[in-house]
């Protein structure tokens, strides 16, 4: 009994790296342009972003909630950093960066004011609302244009490859930047208090208030952490694209973002859900694009495909669930 | 024609661990009130979902007008003529007064898929207005109160032909102008041959509505008499007798300093006037019944039910609990009443539970001290004797029992002085019980003090060094144990209302 239940536990831990595996193993068989150590590269390139903005949507998963503004607020920093190189002429890249992180953090702290403070009923509904209003802004402090022409130093971050070598591309900064701060996410989930009180706001709120701890404070935090990382990932949409570009505004970060995080075990009912999990779901999502991108896949098929994958992942999440609460059912009686 | 309208004979209903009803019998008569009454526990509750289908009685039988019924479901229930006004009402409060009483019984228009609003509309004026009720049946159900959803639910009963309305404890939510208003109203559904089973905790009430009144006690059937022929002493006793063993391994100790003093909690509508004082070294019993305000007293000490005013006073300093937060900061601990949804975080380790209600003292800076924390929860698991499989299962895959110890071991980190253990035994069979009184004994012993909140009479009883009894958000009165006054009879003659 103990040793299945363990064996159920690996496999459930290990589904997504085992699904990540299959995905790859499949593909190289399939095409072999698929395994070359640039397109390689390439996927983890286009992790960067998608793996970033995941990161803080899993810690606000894990709370029970959800951001649906990730995308907007992080092209809306993009776009401030534009409004201020084009229309203010500032090529600092000190008050850039810090103007850009502070928009994030900002947004992402009054996401969790207004879940905290005005009581709204689902985060679902404040960042809807949050994300049309960023996509506005992003337009308005641009003046709907385009911007281009920012410095190096801004840029390096999602544009640099390091050991760069002959035909090799080398590795993508954003991809270890992404590491770095996963290793932070590790940290903080699983080895700090205020670690612990994220998971267990998420697995019972009640319990955790009437335990002394003050709930509020801690789902601010998550927001405005969840508005962090989005800066960060609109610092490496700046570099890889060389643009501020705010009608990317709509483009589909949030679902990517929840999916990766859905893949990688988190669950929309919170309380679960592990970075490096994510970290296999950004990845499988990349992967999928990437290969419909090398099929020569229109837009609307990729679309459609993630679709999918999203509302199997959710299936296999609320099945998952409900399994759970029988097994704990039989263990109980 | 039957002599009863409906009629209970043997019935007999177990759950896992506990005869709910045992071989109860029950007559009602057409067209009288019959009032049931009996302490918490004594299985009323049991006895109305049996006769509205929402548990199925494993012996026994019910008859209706004679005729066998075999009811399996509320809808079973429903065409007997059987109809239940519960304590929650079930309206929906966006939806009018028609659409309630007609919520599953809309009227179509001849040969159409289309709805007849005039008439339901016209026949739900009509049936408010017997009841004594010129309300505008249009108007959402949120724009009216209590009483007047009471009569709605009332409306529906009478419109499935109801030979019987089960009534549970119907005025505990009115007013006192409501409560005259629905009086004069069951007395109208009587004169038109209405039978009605009036549940209350107010004997007065009973006195003055009721034709004949049954006592029931341990789900058994005690006495059944008319309302004349009966007081307030005759009641009162018949529902207590219930016997005391042994099974309280009560340990007393020396009775300390003062450790809590409440002074004139209030409370608007809920708690009024509360005060008292609870001692290091003392368990001290709240006795009552449900709906007296016990829990919430617990929960406004706490800084979890908010208050109009009233003073703290911790170990005779005064004390300001706003929040948990302060409330753990004073070094108080809550047990709720409900384990599940308020104590434990099901979907995590009980490691993580058992220190998170003081993460400050298990980290260093902001890191978790694992060492640390693995100790406290293995010393946890020896001391309270938590059977789990390891410090990380998941606290959901715990029996209740274990569940609670885990509840119980998360304040004890906390290096709680005052322990509320709001109903510590609900739900957790008799071993788990008799240990959880043992660690009330541990932590009296250590000086702590201990405030217990439970239904159950011999409980409070049994372990308490002191009880203070509560009715209507109001303390009715306090006894101290070895002496004559500290008896079932004495707590439940205050908590029906009583002078003790």
């Amino acid at each position: 009994m103990e040793k299945s239940l363990n064996m159920k536990k690996i496999l459930g831990k290990l589904g997504p790296l085992l699904a990540l595996l299959v995905l790859s193993i499949i593909l190289s068989v399939a095409s072999p342009n698929f395994l070359t150590i640039n397109n390689i590269m390439n996927i983890l390139r286009q992790t960067g972003v998608n793996g970033l903005i995941a990161s803080g949507m899993l810690v606000v998963l894990i709370t029970a909630g959800i951001d649906l503004s990730v995308g907007a607020n992080a092209v809306l920093c993009a776009c401030v950093m534009g409004m201020l190189s084009d229309k203010f002429g500032i090529a600092n890249p000190v008050v850039l960066l810090g103007a850009c992180i502070l928009t994030g953090v900002g947004v992402g702290c009054i996401n969790g004011l207004l879940l905290t403070k005005l009581h709204l009923p689902h985060p679902f509904v404040s960042t809807l609302g949050m994300k049309n209003v960023l996509c506005g802004l992003a337009l308005f402090v641009v003046s709907t244009k385009t911007i281009s022409g920012f410095p190096n130093s801004v840029t390096w971050l999602g544009s640099a490859n390091v050991f760069k070598n002959g035909s090799f591309s080398g590795i993508p900064v954003a991809f270890l930047a992404m590491l770095l701060l996963f290793v932070c996410f590790h940290l903080l989930l699983n080895y700090t208090a205020l670690g612990r009180t994220i998971y267990c706001v998420g697995g019972n709120p009640e319990a955790t208030r009437l335990s002394g701890i003050n709930a509020d404070n801690v789902l601010i935090f998550v927001y405005s952490l969840s508005g962090f990382v989005c800066a960060i990932a609109g610092i490496v949409i700046v570099g890889r694209s060389g643009v501020a570009n705010p009608v990317s505004a709509i483009s589909p970060y949030d679902t990517d973002a929840i999916a990766a995080c859905i893949i990688g075990g988190a669950s929309f009912m919170g309380g679960k859900g592990t970075i490096w999990g994510t970290l296999i779901g950004a990845l499988i999502i990349s992967i999928i694009r990437n290969r419909l991108t090398l099929l020569n896949a229109a837009s609307d098929v990729q679309y459609m495909v993630i679709g999918f994958v999203i509302i199997a992942a959710v299936f296999i999440d609320v099945t998952r669930h409900r399994m759970e609460a029988k097994a704990r059912r039989l263990e109980g009686k | 024609m039957s002599d009863y309208v409906v009629e209970l004979r043997n019935v007999t209903k177990r759950f896992p661990g506990v005869v709910a009803l045992h071989d109860m019998s029950l007559q009602i008569k057409p067209g009288e009130i019959l009032g049931l009454i009996g302490e918490n526990g004594a299985g009323k509750s049991t006895l109305i979902k049996v006769l509205t289908g929402v548990h199925s009685a494993d012996e026994g039988e019910i008859y209706v007008d004679g005729a066998r019924q075999n009811i399996k479901s509320p809808n079973d229930a429903k065409s007997a003529g059987i109809a239940c006004v519960y304590q929650e009402l079930n309206i929906v409060k966006s939806l009018s007064i028609t659409d309630n009483i007609f919520i599953n019984k809309m009227i179509h228009k001849k040969k159409s898929k289309f709805l007849d609003y005039k008439a339901m509309h016209n026949k739900a004026h009509e049936v408010m207005l017997s009841l004594g009720q010129d309300v505008d049946e249009k108007k959402p159900c949120g724009n009216f109160g209590m009483g007047i959803l009471q009569m709605v639910e009332i409306a529906k009963a009478v419109l499935i032909d109801a030979k019987l309305i089960i009534m549970d404890e119907p005025t505990s939510s009115l007013g006192e102008k409501e409560v005259e208003q629905l009086m004069n109203t069951i007395r109208s559904l009587k004169a038109r041959g209405v039978s009605i089973l009036f549940i209350s905790h107010k004997l007065e009430e009973l006195f003055e509505l009721c034709d004949r009144v049954t006592v029931m006690r341990d789900g058994e059937h005690i006495i059944t008499d008319d309302i004349d022929n009966m007081n307030n002493e005759k009641l009162i006793t018949a529902m207590v007798g219930r016997t005391l063993d042994n099974q309280y391994p009560k340990v007393t100790v020396k009775r300390g300093r003062e450790a809590l003093r409440v002074e004139n909690l209030n409370s608007a509508g809920v708690l009024h006037d509360i005060s008292f004082t609870a001692h290091h070294g003392e368990i001290l019993g709240i006795a009552g019944l449900v709906g007296a305000g016990r829990t919430e007293t617990c929960q406004a000490i706490f800084g979890a039910f908010p208050v109009d005013g009233g003073n703290l006073y911790i170990d005779g300093k005064r004390a300001v609990i706003k929040s948990p937060k302060d409330a753990v900061k004073n070094k108080i601990a809550l047990l709720t009443e409900d384990r599940k949804g308020q104590g434990l975080v099901l979907s995590q380790g009980i490691d993580t539970n058992l220190v998170l209600a003081d993460l400050q003292r298990f980290s260093k800076g902001p890191w978790l001290n694992k060492v640390k924390i693995k100790d406290a929860g293995n010393k946890n698991i020896d001391d309270l004797k938590i059977k789990t499989p390891g410090l990380k299962t998941i606290a959901g895959q715990l029996s209740g029992g274990n569940q609670q110890k885990v509840v119980i071991g998360k304040w004890i980190n906390t290096n709680a002085d005052i322990y509320l253990f709001d109903e510590p035994t609900r739900g957790i069979d008799v071993g788990a019980k008799v240990e959880v009184y043992n660690i009330m004994n541990k932590l009296v012993a250590d000086g702590k003090c201990v405030i217990m909140v439970s239904s159950e009479l011999p409980e409070v009883l049994g372990m308490s060094d002191r009880v203070i009894i509560m009715r209507e958000g109001r303390i009715m009165g306090e006894i101290e144990r070895e002496t004559e006054r500290f008896s079932q009879e004495v707590v439940m003659k205050a908590a029906w209302g009583g002078k003790i």
